[in-house]
């Protein structure tokens, strides 16, 4: 067994580790953090794919930005996950068992006699100087580009989405109005009323 | 590669859209307070102008461009028109229910718009990743659309629902596409034909990824058992959104259909029709079965929903031409039956009262003839009775069954169209035969009231001289 096979069996086994523990783990904040971990190993296995660039992309976007993300939002809403793990235990059984006879089909469909080596070509190793970068670039604004402006459409929906979903203007929440605030005048904030002066009494 | 610009002429209806959707962004941010129903009136303009658009280009041969990734054909422009003509009938009657609720902004039209754009990019989709990314633009939008009233728990739980569960949908649509592609190496619909048409193709690994694929396909239809959303969603929603998802994204999904199921997996089709089969006689007997026992109009109507989903997809599971025409037929015409279904509840509402119960539909005829009448067209036409279109197409339908020997299918359907006929007459007994329960005259405004009378009279219309428009579906495919 070479180097890279055993580097394959051990990224391979630490993401099914760490995406079972996501969903088995008791505290939301190390489901999280087990995540990351997921998405270290996968961008690992890329690597050995020699898709560098995607491996980087994919620890930045996701580890660097949606995982921080994520983790401030499960601290800021502190969530009480022990209601919606009720019936664990009782729904156990039947999960699994459905479980295992989906997992057993899925194998005996999608194995190496299947999609072994020698069924699909073992991709080459790529020259010296091989850019994946330039490849990229290469073919997204060319054979992708619809689909890569329809992509930028579908971003460009989330924003419409997220600021009209909580943009809106309830009569309790107060807000500032930069503009109005610059603009204002000493005049407007100071009113000078004119009094005689009391006499003492 | 170069493109020569003759390329993106194919393109123009979807570059329209999506210039004009952008731009009534920018103006609706700027003059919306100040100009009323500006974004629902440039909406409209634009609808209407893609529509001519797309209708010019009927003829235009058949053509694939962007890299593989577009395609240009007949049935592309016919069902580009048609969700342009239905959604222009949505938005007149979401101005409509915006009058009397008061719940929409200008950010509906825009969502809308961009809905269209999604749908646009499925029909014309010939790559799995552009029927992919098309999908999630419009289901994007929805889920928006639908979340849009903050404020009412209902809404909330539906947007939470259909979002959750769309997710999966496109997780297990993504699978069996990314199965597809592990056997034949191309994303390119085209190109998936005719790597299955070479002999010794690894078929075990291609029939895996199709289950997943209508598995996926079933629940963007809300094919039984994978209707879990239909009646939450559209029960939850603003009734100006549900009779948006309750529409033209119908036709979309039968786009996607024919694209995936049988312009590439067209060889596989044996092992579809069975799958097809199940879900279709599954969605016939729940949705006629369980429409019976509501009591919320919109309820109803997403059970009818499902039930009629069973029906065109029996036009797929004929595997013929004339089946495709009639499901295509079907889907059309289901799509105009359901906006004006959905638009008689908001034509009862009025400022602070919703009618989607069955009981508000009492006594119809004395509040207003003319509208009992629509309604009774419009029931009539979802049940089948001649001579509204809701006959002819599923006439159509069952003719294509019946022509390729399954003439069991079709009995079920009609056994189950019979079951349904019950609550659909019910309502027309409702408004007939029962006293009011509220004399209040309707108090909608003059285009809403027209949109409904144009949309019923069109549903008898086409019922009485169906053939242009089956010939036109029969043209296109051919």
């Amino acid at each position: 067994m070479d180097f890279e096979r055993i580097l394959f069996f051990l990224f391979a086994t630490v993401l099914i580790y760490a995406a079972g523990r996501v969903i088995t783990v008791r505290n939301p904040i190390h489901a999280a953090l087990h995540l990351v971990l997921a998405f270290f190993t996968c961008a690992a296995l890329w690597l050995l794919l020699e898709a560098e660039f995607l491996a980087i992309t994919l620890v930045l976007v996701y580890v660097g930005a949606v995982m921080v993300l994520f983790l401030f939002v499960v601290m800021m809403l502190d969530i009480n996950t022990s209601p919606l793990r009720e019936g664990f235990i009782r729904y156990l059984p039947l999960g699994l068992g459905v479980a295992f006879v989906i997992v057993s089909e899925m194998y005996l469909v999608v194995r190496a006699r299947n999609f072994g080596a020698d069924v699909i070509a073992i991709p080459e190793r790529h020259p010296e100087g091989y850019s994946n970068v330039k490849e990229l670039g290469n073919v997204l604004y060319t054979d992708y580009v619809y689909p890569f402006e329809i992509a930028a459409v579908i971003l460009l929906v989330a924003i419409i989405a997220a600021i009209a979903l909580t943009m809106r203007k309830r009569p309790e929440t107060k807000y500032q109005n930069p503009a109005q605030q610059v603009a204002v005048k000493a005049k407007d904030r100071v009113r000078i009323v004119e009094m005689k002066a009391e006499e003492k009494q | 590669m170069t493109m020569p610009l003759s390329d993106f002429l194919l393109l123009s209806p979807e570059i329209f859209v999506l210039i004009m959707a952008c731009a009534i962004l920018v103006v609706e941010a700027f003059v919306g307070k100040r100009i009323a129903d500006i974004s629902y009136t440039l909406s409209q303009l634009t609808l209407l102008v893609a529509a001519v658009i797309s209708w010019n280009m009927l003829d235009t041969a058949h053509a694939v461009v962007m890299g593989g990734t577009f395609v240009h054909d007949p049935m592309a422009a016919l069902l580009k028109v048609a969700v342009f003509l239905i959604v222009i009938g949505a938005f007149v009657y979401a101005r409509g229910f915006n009058t009397s609720s008061g719940k929409l902004t200008g950010e509906y039209y825009v969502l809308g718009l961009f809905a269209v754009l999604g749908m646009m990019v499925m029909i014309s989709a010939h790559s799995l990743l552009t029927i992919y990314l098309g999908l999630e633009l419009l289901s994007l939008s929805l889920y928006a659309m639908v979340a849009t009233d903050r404020d009412s728990g209902n809404g909330s739980e539906a947007a939470m629902k259909y979002f959750v569960l769309g997710a999966l949908a496109s997780g297990m649509l993504l699978y069996g596409m990314s199965m597809l592609y592990g056997a034949t190496g191309t994303l390119d619909l085209g190109g998936i034909a005719s790597a299955l048409a070479e002999p010794g193709e690894n078929s075990l690994i291609l029939v895996f990824g199709l289950c997943f694929v209508v598995v996926g396909l079933a629940f963007k239809f809300g094919a039984v058992p994978f209707h879990m959303w239909v009646p939450d969603v559209y029960d939850g929603a603003p009734t100006a959104v549900t009779l948006f998802i309750g529409s033209a994204p119908k036709i979309a999904a039968f786009a996607m259909t024919m694209r995936l199921l049988v312009e590439s997996l067209g060889s596989l089709s044996v092992d579809w029709q069975g799958m097809l089969i199940i879900l279709a006689v599954l969605s016939l007997a729940l949705g006629n079965i369980v429409a019976i026992a509501q009591t919320s109009m919109k309820r109803m109507l997403a059970y009818s929903t499902i039930s009629h989903v069973g029906f065109l997809l029996l036009g797929l599971i004929a595997n013929t031409s004339a089946g495709y025409s009639a499901a295509m037929f079907y889907a059309i015409t289901y799509a105009l039956m359901a906006i004006g279904g959905f638009a008689m509840i908001i034509l009862l509402s009025r400022a602070g009262f919703e009618a989607d119960k069955l009981d508000d539909f009492k006594g119809l005829n004395d509040r207003s003839p003319w509208f009992a009448f629509m309604m009774l067209i419009l029931m009539f036409s979802m049940a089948g009775v001649p001579p509204t279109v809701g006959f002819y197409a599923k006439l159509s339908v069952l003719q294509a069954v019946v022509d390729v020997h399954m003439v069991w299918l079709a009995v079920v359907a009609v056994a189950f169209s019979i079951i349904g006929a019950f609550y659909y007459i019910r309502v027309v007994k409702l408004m007939y035969f029962d006293e009011a329960v509220s004399d209040a005259p309707l108090e909608t405004s003059t285009d809403m009231q027209i949109a409904v009378s144009v949309n019923g009279l069109l549903v008898l219309a086409l019922g009485l001289f169906p053939g242009g428009l089956l010939t036109l579906c029969i043209q296109v495919l051919g």
